[in-house]
């Protein structure tokens, strides 16, 4: 695998990660992170999501008109919404995830990083590293969202995944951390983390 | 009563920023000063209003079950349908814009196009189909009230963001890490409206 590939892959984990440092996607990773499981079928969503709408969009970037791009991109991104819903909807291991989830997974359509993805990369890119380039960005938003559920989970329900870690040990459950604000304070730590590591991401 | 009940919640209780996280990336991005701040919230309240009460209708007269035809449930087609009556909207009020106010236009750059893709406004249609609202007017009044919510609270931003610029924040927290923490301690002082039973 070429260098460029391996960049496009690896960096949106990490140095160009959505959420941390592009600023995108924060709607919907602050409300589904009440619950680990919650949160992974939001990431798998999106980086299903990202990936084949980049793909698409890449493989049609050369007969869209300019004056309807926008249109056309929210037609695409929506058409694989409605899919991953429908298929969330016809398992049963995923049906009460997605009741609860029900309007995140629509706003996937409006999560920035799709739309972002598919205006800075796919259009002006070849299909596969596309693909690639929304899977990755997709992964990169899931980590994050996993970070924040298992924290958010653990000390607010002493759970994770369901199953009980710390009440069995006499952990009082803090309500505190399943309230959203805690999400967001979460992530301004996070980012904290990330830009103590990353120096060149600090802003002046 | 039963509406001034509904605006005051939508405003303050469903909050579409502190309750539902709704709208985040340009509230982040355009929070940095009062003026901007206020003129995309403006915008968001008419996109809000206008397109709000076209998809209630839409959805009791033609996506709901047996609203169209007998034995039909088009609500799947929700998600496409509210998004290209947003889409187009915007585009005319973006047309409107240009041709009336030439500088409001050029002060909201480009974030008047992107209002399209805000999870406020779609995410408040899609609330809208979950709430069940009886009339028109109960859907318009939750739409003024939540407009009115994101105003404020990305007014309210601003003003803390510009205060905050006099402040000595650790280099790695300036910035995006400040205001994340700013707006989850905002969202939990919102959540003293909580408990109120208009």
């Amino acid at each position: 695998m070429n260098a460029k590939l391996k960049e496009t892959i690896l960096n949106p984990i990490f140095k160009g990660n959505p959420i941390t440092v592009l600023v995108l996607g924060i709607c919907s990773s602050l409300a589904v992170t009440v619950t680990l499981k919650g949160a992974l079928v939001m990431a798998l969503s999106v980086i299903a999501v990202t990936g084949l709408s980049s793909l698409v969009l890449s493989l049609l970037r050369n007969t869209i008109p300019g004056r309807v791009r926008i249109i056309v991109q929210l037609v695409v991104v929506a058409m694989m919404v409605i899919l991953v819903d429908q298929l969330l909807k016809s398992f049963e291991a995923t049906y009460a995830i997605d009741r609860q989830l029900s309007v995140y997974i629509g706003l996937i359509i409006t999560n920035c990083i799709v739309m972002g993805r598919i205006e800075a990369f796919a259009l002006g890119n070849k299909p596969v590293p596309s693909l690639l380039d929304g899977l990755a960005n997709g992964a990169g938003y899931g980590l994050i969202l996993i970070i924040v559920a298992f924290f958010r989970e653990l000390l607010g329900s002493g759970t994770l995944f369901g199953i009980d870690v710390l009440k069995g040990l006499g952990y009082v459950t803090n309500n505190l951390v399943i309230l959203p604000p805690f999400a967001l304070i979460l992530l301004g730590c996070i980012v904290w983390v990330q830009r103590s590591i990353q120096k060149d991401l600090q802003e002046k | 009563m039963e509406y001034l009940s509904l605006f005051v919640r939508s405003i303050f209780v469903d909050n579409m920023i502190f309750a539902y996280f709704l709208g985040m990336c340009s509230f982040l991005a355009v929070s940095k000063s009062v003026k901007t701040a206020a003129g995309l919230g403006v915008a968001v309240i008419f996109v809000l209003l206008v397109t709000l009460p076209i998809n209630y209708l839409l959805n009791t007269y033609v996506l709901a079950p047996n609203a169209l035809i007998e034995g039909v449930d088009l609500s799947f087609l929700s998600f496409i349908i509210f998004i290209a009556v947003i889409a187009a909207i915007v585009q005319i009020v973006e047309m409107a814009v240009e041709k009336f106010s030439p500088s409001l236009y050029s002060a909201l750059g480009i974030f008047l196009p992107l209002i399209a893709v805000n999870c406020a406004i779609l995410g408040g249609s899609l609330f809208m189909q979950q709430k069940d609202f009886s009339n028109i007017g109960e859907a318009s009044v939750y739409a003024l009230g939540s407009g009115l919510g994101w105003f404020l609270a990305i007014v309210s931003l601003a003003a803390i963001r510009e205060k905050m610029a006099y402040s000595k924040v650790p280099a790695a927290l300036k910035g995006l890490g400040i205001t994340f923490i700013t707006v989850g301690l905002m969202g939990i002082a919102f959540m003293t409206f909580m408990g109120i039973n208009v």
